[in-house]
């Protein structure tokens, strides 16, 4: 079984897994870390999305071995400590969740769209960005709110692949 | 108000875990010595199983098990039930066939289980299970409910695959009443099959302890009580005391995840026979294959009117697909919860129903959101709509002139409308719509060369469900009250237990906001506990908007019993008479004098009691009730869609939307206009994007996210939501729900809009741009043609 090593929230991790180990289940069940989702078979709800060097991406579509040594943040390293990052602020301030499940997926695109596509976004912007994410409960409404305040509140903050192409 | 009590948007308690990824949904969940199943399932819609041979699987790595519906029987593991009993015309009760959670001799639709594979990984299971060899014989499909009478036999307790034929009113008066009339409306409508996509896949653990001799079961329920109480007293797998059933977080239910499944039964057997807790997660592929799906009617409707416009009359014969066996409450939905709800929110004399529910090669369908009433409101709404083209009156001014106006109402059709106000709904949303303009918007859009069109539904839907006597009196084998318990700690904190169970609705917001109006006490003192049989004794659980009314309902008297013992102890501490107590925002008061005791003193002077025997008061603070409601709720509303068509391609974009709903009273406005937006947005997808679609051999078409159609954030518009208050008079909050208003209202909106665009009186659901683009090709040829 290969070994595959990358940073998880900030931790190194290194594990030996099955080469079909998917990113989302090597977060999952090897780290435990729970909160990225699995919602569908083929790469369409966006509920496993995290940040791997700064760009989102689909964890249920990608090998754990293709992102040896990357830097990988998942749902529960967004925020800066006991400090929620603006836009899981967003998300609970403008009711942009019911049963929470898709939540961490929005989340984590939400921000690199801001990272991509500035603190200044309306509405048909993140509705089409949002095209990769499915949610069932909320009817987007309140998730397009959510994200155009969280987008404001992040004005300034840089992603660190906007900053790296720099 | 205070800023956390009724009527309060108070952010909700839940989103800190979810916002961090922290919550715990069954498939969060690891079990010590866990090993992992999968489900080797039908590929055939219809076929004998001639022979299964384990062999080589068994032998594969990994493998602990692969078991089989011959093995379930012998360990005499019974069947899945349909809970509630419909009787035919003739007075035959309905023809449920057995349901084995794991096939036996035959399998009836493609996703049908038929073997499970136990091993230490999932990877092995799934490699084992391509080992297992399956014969089958083919047989002929039945697909079409239209066709499915009198075709290829799927039970044999069902011989022209008839399940039940049904009725409700009075046919002899409706048809004299449809003699009478002036003008008669009809419409033939096809309300199409929905998967219901909740976005947590399903999930079951099954674990036994041999010590105990126990079951536990975490799964991804909406009524942990209720599946306990199905696999313990019908399945058989263990006495009730002897099984324990918790529902964690859920993620999203849609009624999905009320009923008892195959795979939750098996996953709690294979793990008695593998020794080891058996955990199964569903697969996006499984839940389209699996999971009871909505709706699929068809129905031939008609609508008398007399001369002044006025309905004399209302006849309907609808055929239902239940699919290929009787999920757990699949027969109320097409009867009980539709039939009665045909009155709309009309006086209308008289009104015929009939039903034929039949067995199709199709996946069980069941409740989803609405459940009965979206098909009911439809119908209703719809042959409105036409009606007034046909007439040729304003839409809303035939709706006014038929509208209910005085309270109590009786229908024809069982339901006995308590209150409501359909006028100032209309009004509000007309206004909402800017409705006086729209010939204006409709001439400006013309010009751009876009078809636009504004429609109305105008609907109504019994929530609340429901009351036990009336609820048995039609069939249910269930009483559908809602239990609750409330439980103060010696500091003042406080646990409610409710059998309601929340799977994004935020009851731990909404019900705490409750409690701490009544208590006086902060939100964030109290905790609300559902979802675990062993820590809430029983409970109905959380569908047909019931939570507030009812589960509420039954907070509010378990908390008047609270209050009651906590002024008696508040007696006993002031030295006063226990009628002289006053309990006022967290403070116990003697009536004219000064003395006063805090909400947390009394507390803690119940658990410490010194202050009274316990002969005279039983020492603590904790009491239960149990509350059955004594009618259904009824909201209402009206929503109006307008819509631009483009000519040329068929693309059909919504350009407002204006809901205006009466829910009663409102714990908390931010949380009900979600539950607005959530099913408005699934009303939207009904009708114009989703389909649940088999071939013609009964293979389903729509098996994967690419290719059935989920509303996505840019196929739908931003909501206007408005509100107006009628108070429900039948329970002690004043309370109607709110969970299903959207998904009721919107698909007859959204196909009254279109037609009006397109200027023609039908067009099938889903009316996707193919659908419209083609039914403009007939009535407007030369739009198209430019
Ligand atoms: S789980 Fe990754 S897109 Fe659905
Ligand atoms: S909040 Fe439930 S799926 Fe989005």
């Amino acid at each position: 079984m290969p070994t595959v090593s990358m940073t998880v929230n900030g931790k190194p991790v290194s594990a030996n897994v099955d080469a079909r180990t998917l990113l989302v289940q090597f977060l999952r069940e090897n780290l435990r870390l729970t909160g990225t989702h699995v919602g569908c078979d083929t790469s369409q709800c966006g509920a496993c999305v995290v940040h791997v060097d700064g760009v989102a991406l689909k964890s249920c579509t990608t090998f754990a071995w293709q992102v040896e040594g990357a830097n990988v943040t998942t749902i529960e390293g967004l925020a800066n400590g006991d400090k929620l990052h603006p836009m899981q602020e967003a998300f609970r301030e403008n009711h942009g969740l019911q049963c929470g499940f898709c939540t961490p997926g929005m989340i984590m695109s939400a921000v690199e769209m801001v990272w991509r596509k500035g603190s200044d976004l309306d509405e048909q912007t993140i509705r089409e960005e949002l095209d990769g994410n499915l949610c069932r409960c909320t009817g987007y409404h309140n998730i397009v709110k959510a994200i155009h305040a969280g987008a404001r509140a992040m004005a300034g903050d840089r992603g660190p692949a906007q900053q790296a192409a720099e | 108000m205070s800023a956390t009590g009724i009527g309060a948007s108070v952010r909700r308690k839940e989103d800190f875990r979810f916002i961090t990824g922290k919550g715990h949904y069954t498939d969060d969940i690891s079990r010590p010595g866990q090993t992992y199943a999968y489900f080797l399932r039908s590929p055939h819609a219809h076929a004998k199983i001639k022979r299964i041979d384990k062999a080589a699987a068994e032998k594969m790595p990994g493998v602990l098990g692969v078991l089989d519906g011959a093995e379930m029987q012998a360990d005499k593991i019974g069947n899945l039930i349909c809970g509630w009993m419909i009787h035919s015309k003739d007075g035959s009760p309905m023809k449920m066939a057995p349901h084995p959670a794991l096939a036996v001799g035959k399998v009836c639709y493609v996703g049908d289980p038929v073997v499970v594979v136990v091993a230490e990984t999932l990877a092995q299971a799934k490699d084992a299970a391509e080992k297992v060899v399956v014969d089958y014989e083919e047989l002929p499909a039945v697909v079409d409910c239209a066709k499915a009478k009198g075709a290829t036999q799927i039970h044999e307790v069902a011989s022209d695959n008839v399940i039940f034929d049904w009725h409700l009113g009075d046919k002899a008066k409706t048809d004299a009443a449809f003699a009478s009339a002036k003008h008669i409306t009809k419409l033939d409508i096809y309300n199409n099959r929905l998967a219901p996509n909740a976005i947590e896949p399903r999930a079951a653990i099954g674990e036994y302890d041999t010590g105990s001799e126990s079951f536990t079961l975490w799964n991804t329920s909406q009524n942990p009580h209720v599946a306990r109480l199905v696999i313990a007293a019908f399945v058989g797998m263990a006495p009730e005391n002897k099984l324990r059933v918790i529902a964690p977080d859920v993620g999203g239910g849609f009624g999905s995840k009320i009923f008892i499944y195959n795979e939750e039964v098996v996953a709690l057997w294979a793990s008695k026979r593998v020794g080891r807790p058996v955990k199964w997660t569903a697969e996006r592929s499984e839940s389209f294959l699996n999971d009871a799906h909505g709706r699929d009617h068809a129905t031939h409707a008609e609508m008398a009117f007399d001369a002044d416009g006025k309905i004399l009359g209302l006849r309907a014969h609808t055929v239902a697909n239940l699919g290929a066996y009787m999920s757990t409450f699949s027969s109320s939905v097409p009867t009980y919860l539709y039939a009665t709800l045909l009155s709309g929110q009309y006086a209308i004399p008289q009104i015929y129903c009939e039903v034929d529910a039949v067995y199709t090669n199709t996946a069980p369908v069941d409740a989803y959101r609405g459940a009965g009433r979206p098909e009911a409101a439809f119908v209703v709404e719809r042959l409105m709509e036409v009606a007034a083209r046909e007439l040729g009156v304003d839409p809303a001014d035939l709706r006014r002139r038929n509208f209910v106006k005085s309270f109590p109402h009786q229908t024809p059709v069982i339901m006995a409308y308590d209150t409501g106000d359909f006028d100032a709904s209309l009004k509000k949303a007309m206004e909402l719509a800017d409705y006086k303009n729209f010939g204006k918007r409709k001439r400006e859009a013309e010009r751009r060369g876009k078809l636009r069109g504004i429609g109305f539904s105008a609907y109504i839907e019994a929530c609340g469900i429901a009351p036990s006597q009336a609820v048995g009196s039609l069939g249910a084998g269930v009483g559908l009250w809602e239990s609750a318990e409330v439980r103060v700690n010696p500091t003042g904190s406080v646990e409610v237990l409710t059998g309601s169970h929340a799977h994004g609705q935020g009851h731990e917001t909404t019900f705490a906001q409750l409690v701490s109006e009544r208590l006086g006490i902060p939100i964030e003192s109290i905790s609300i506990v559902h979802g675990d049989t062993d820590k809430v004794q029983f409970g109905m659980g959380t569908y047909g908007s019931r939570s507030g009314a009812v589960g509420m309902s039954a907070i509010v008297k378990a908390l008047d019993k609270v209050e009651a013992k906590a002024k008696k102890v508040a007696a006993h501490m002031m030295e006063a008479a226990e009628g002289d107590i006053e309990f006022k925002d967290g403070t116990f008061t003697v009536a004219g004098t000064d003395k006063s005791a805090a909400w947390g003193d009394v507390a803690l002077n119940a658990y410490i009691a010194h202050k009274f025997s316990g002969q005279e008061l039983e020492p603590g603070l904790k009491e239960g009730a149990f509350y059955d409601p004594a009618n259904f709720t009824f909201p209402a509303g009206c929503h109006i869609c307008e819509v631009e068509v483009d000519p040329t391609t068929g693309e059909t974009e919504i350009v407002n939307w204006s809901a205006v709903d009466d829910f009663g009273v409102v714990i908390n406005p931010m949380i009900v206009e979600g539950q607005v937006h959530g099913g408005v947005a699934q009303g939207i997808g009904q009708a114009m994007i989703e389909h649940a679609i088999y071939d013609d051999n009964g293979q389903p078409v729509t098996g994967s996210f690419m290719d059935y159609a989920m509303p996505r954030a840019h196929n739908l518009p931003s909501f206007k939501v408005g509100m107006t208050m009628t108070k429900c008079p039948s329970n002690p909050l004043g309370m109607k729900g709110c969970g299903e208003a959207g998904a009721i209202a919107a698909p007859a909106a959204v196909i009254n809009a279109i037609t009006d665009a397109i200027g023609t009186e039908n067009i099938a659901m889903p009316a996707n741009a193919a659908t419209v683009w083609a039914a403009i090709q007939k009535t407007q040829p030369r739009a198209a043609a430019e």
